[in-house]
């Protein structure tokens, strides 16, 4: 069992991932289920032939909405995501290559930064700017550039005293390109491995914060957010709490095993 | 050593300044005016003067810099306003809940050793066998697992179909058990990990070949030996995700109505209750620095060759 985990790990995550964008792609089409649609005569049924997986508490369609869910949690993590890397890779690059006051200006940044635990970070964010699905990912992006800008620093740093890349500059290479050819492939495997593993933590994060009803606000069908509705009913209907939960954890799941596979293959460093 | 100390007293100074300064600029962007927040509550109709004299009497009509150098000497004696809601002393309220969120940390500290000391053991000494593998399957579980779903689980199962334990307040040993373990699950998989690669990396070091042909006991190599050095990671560990655990104390507080900070700031973000938001990020934040500082002096003693480099 574990062996087969180990060995297809990466295509299981990417498995994970694709089910999420046909879900996200094709949902719709196939679920003629408005998620947003209030019945009240519909309240709390049970699964059936016309709802899958039965109806919420206002009578929408939980099929539907989980559905609409995944759409919330891919868009929003591919947005963290992307806006970490686009701040934190450039800067890594910048203070590794240059080095002198840029590098000691970014590291500085950083040193404080690294001081605030990521869900402290969240937490104050959501707190002054009131809670709001936005404000959560603008506090991930803010906590979560910093790995990315010290694993390119630490990567730029040890490969620019290596004799390629001294060759490449006495070749007259422009730094810029020296950067993006030489330096940049270099750092790549750590920075995607670190992406994959991240990728699962800010799923966590947003749905923790929308449980706590902090992040995502009703009726938005964000699963941390139905799992905080679910809550209210959980003596009568425990099953409304199983299926936002397992979607967390298996989207999750998919994402660690892609970052534990893509390290074993790349050969890159990187914890949980 | 006190070289050492010195300089992370002075990096705390400057981590504290940064602290105060973002946390009261944050403030000051917040939107909404706390004069009308705090005028609002009565929920009469208030005039512009009234408006201007508790502007005053809050000192908000001041250039910001002398509101920041104000309220920075305030907060260096401990004073940190106080609740817009209950008008109680920041400080008193945070002193007050300080303790539980303390306990529940702990508690889920204590659950976190209890699962990851042995399998993390038992998974090196068994490299690669079922017990690592299972150990392994354990690990990612618990990394992957939403905690505050699992704690929604235990409620449902342990308080209330089998009625074995109490699922709210706080209320000695038994009110405990629930919230640690939650919140120990959540990290026990992280620990098993690096206590395993720590130790797997120190079992294969000379000194414990040495020890293993003084002809000590495999369990004495182990524990007394190998794992010695096998922790260092664990307790470096420990100190970065402390934060992750102050963190993990918010889910687990509001999941259990555990009454300490992490509800306390829930609950204040959700009634906009700004002096409280402030006082909690300061009091986390130092709290994150200082606990760092003592992980960086643990490592050193444990470990002798960092203790006689510098």
């Amino acid at each position: 069992m574990a062996g087969f985990i180990n060995r297809y790990a990466v295509w299981i995550g990417l498995g994970v991932w694709l089910l999420l964008a046909v879900m996200t792609l094709l949902g719709p089409y196939l679920i003629p289920h408005d998620p947003l649609a209030v019945d009240m005569g519909k309240r709390l049924q049970t699964a059936d032939a016309t709802h899958w997986l039965g109806t919420d508490h206002f009578g929408r369609d939980v099929l539907a909405r989980l559905v609409a869910g995944a759409k919330i949690t891919l868009g929003l993590t591919l947005v963290a995501i992307s806006a970490a890397l686009l701040i934190g890779v450039p800067l890594g690059l910048l203070s590794g290559y240059v080095g002198g006051v840029v590098d000691a200006a970014v590291m500085r940044v950083v040193d404080a930064l690294v001081a605030f635990p990521d869900f402290i970070i969240a937490i104050s964010i959501a707190g002054i700017l009131g809670p709001d699905v936005t404000h959560v990912v603008i506090a991930i992006v803010l906590v979560k550039w910093i790995g990315y800008a010290r694993v390119v620093r630490g990567t730029v740093m040890t490969e620019k005293g290596k004799a390629y890349v001294l060759a490449a500059r006495v070749a007259g290479t422009p730094g810029v390109k020296t950067i993006f050819r030489h330096l940049l492939p270099q750092a790549l495997p750590e920075v995607l491995v670190l992406a994959a593993l991240d990728m699962g933590k800010i799923i966590l994060m947003i749905s923790a914060l929308s449980y706590l009803g902090l992040g995502a606000q009703p009726p938005m069908p964000e699963w941390g957010a139905m799992l905080n509705d679910a809550k209210m009913m959980f003596q009568t209907h425990p099953v409304l709490m199983i299926y936002p939960g397992v979607a967390i954890f298996l989207v999750v799941l998919g994402c660690n095993l892609l970052g534990d596979g893509l390290r074993d293959r790349l050969d890159a460093r990187g914890e949980w | 050593m006190l070289g050492l100390i010195g300089s992370r007293l002075l990096q705390m100074i400057v981590v504290g300044l940064f602290l105060t300064f973002a946390t009261f600029v944050l403030m000051k962007l917040a939107p909404g005016d706390p004069v009308k927040t705090i005028l609002n509550i009565d929920d009469v109709a208030v005039t512009q003067a009234e408006q201007e004299a508790v502007r005053q009497s809050l000192g908000l009509d001041q250039p910001l810099v002398v509101q920041y150098t104000e309220w920075f000497w305030r907060v260096v004696r401990l004073d940190l306003g106080e609740s817009y809601i209950t008008h109680r002393p920041v400080a008193d309220l945070i002193e007050s809940k300080l303790g539980a969120t303390m306990t529940v940390t702990l508690g889920g500290l204590t659950v976190m050793l209890l699962i990851a000391v042995p399998l993390g053991i038992l998974s090196a000494v068994y490299q690669n066998r079922w017990v690592d593998q299972l150990s392994r399957l354990f690990s990612l579980i618990g990394v992957s697992l939403p905690s505050f779903w699992l704690g929604l689980v235990l409620i449902y199962w342990f308080a209330y179909q089998w009625r074995l334990l109490p699922s709210m307040g706080n209320g000695g040993l038994m009110h405990l058990i629930l919230p640690s373990v939650t919140l120990g699950i959540a990290m026990a998989g992280v620990y098993t990990r690096l206590l395993r690669s720590g130790l797997i990396k120190s079992l294969a070091e000379p000194y414990v070949r040495a020890a293993r042909a003084r002809g000590l006991g495999e369990v004495r190599v182990i524990i007394v030996h190998a794992l010695r050095e096998g922790v260092l990671p664990v307790v470096t560990m420990f100190g970065m995700s402390l934060g992750s655990l102050l963190g993990g104390s918010v889910v687990v507080e509001m999941l259990f109505a555990w009454p300490g900070l992490g509800k306390m700031v829930v609950d204040a973000i959700i009634q906009r209750d700004y002096p409280v938001i402030q006082g909690y990020v300061l009091c986390t934040g130092m709290l994150v620095v200082l606990i760092n500082l003592g992980v960086d002096l643990t490592v050193r003693m444990l470990d002798p060759r960092l203790r006689w480099r510098s």
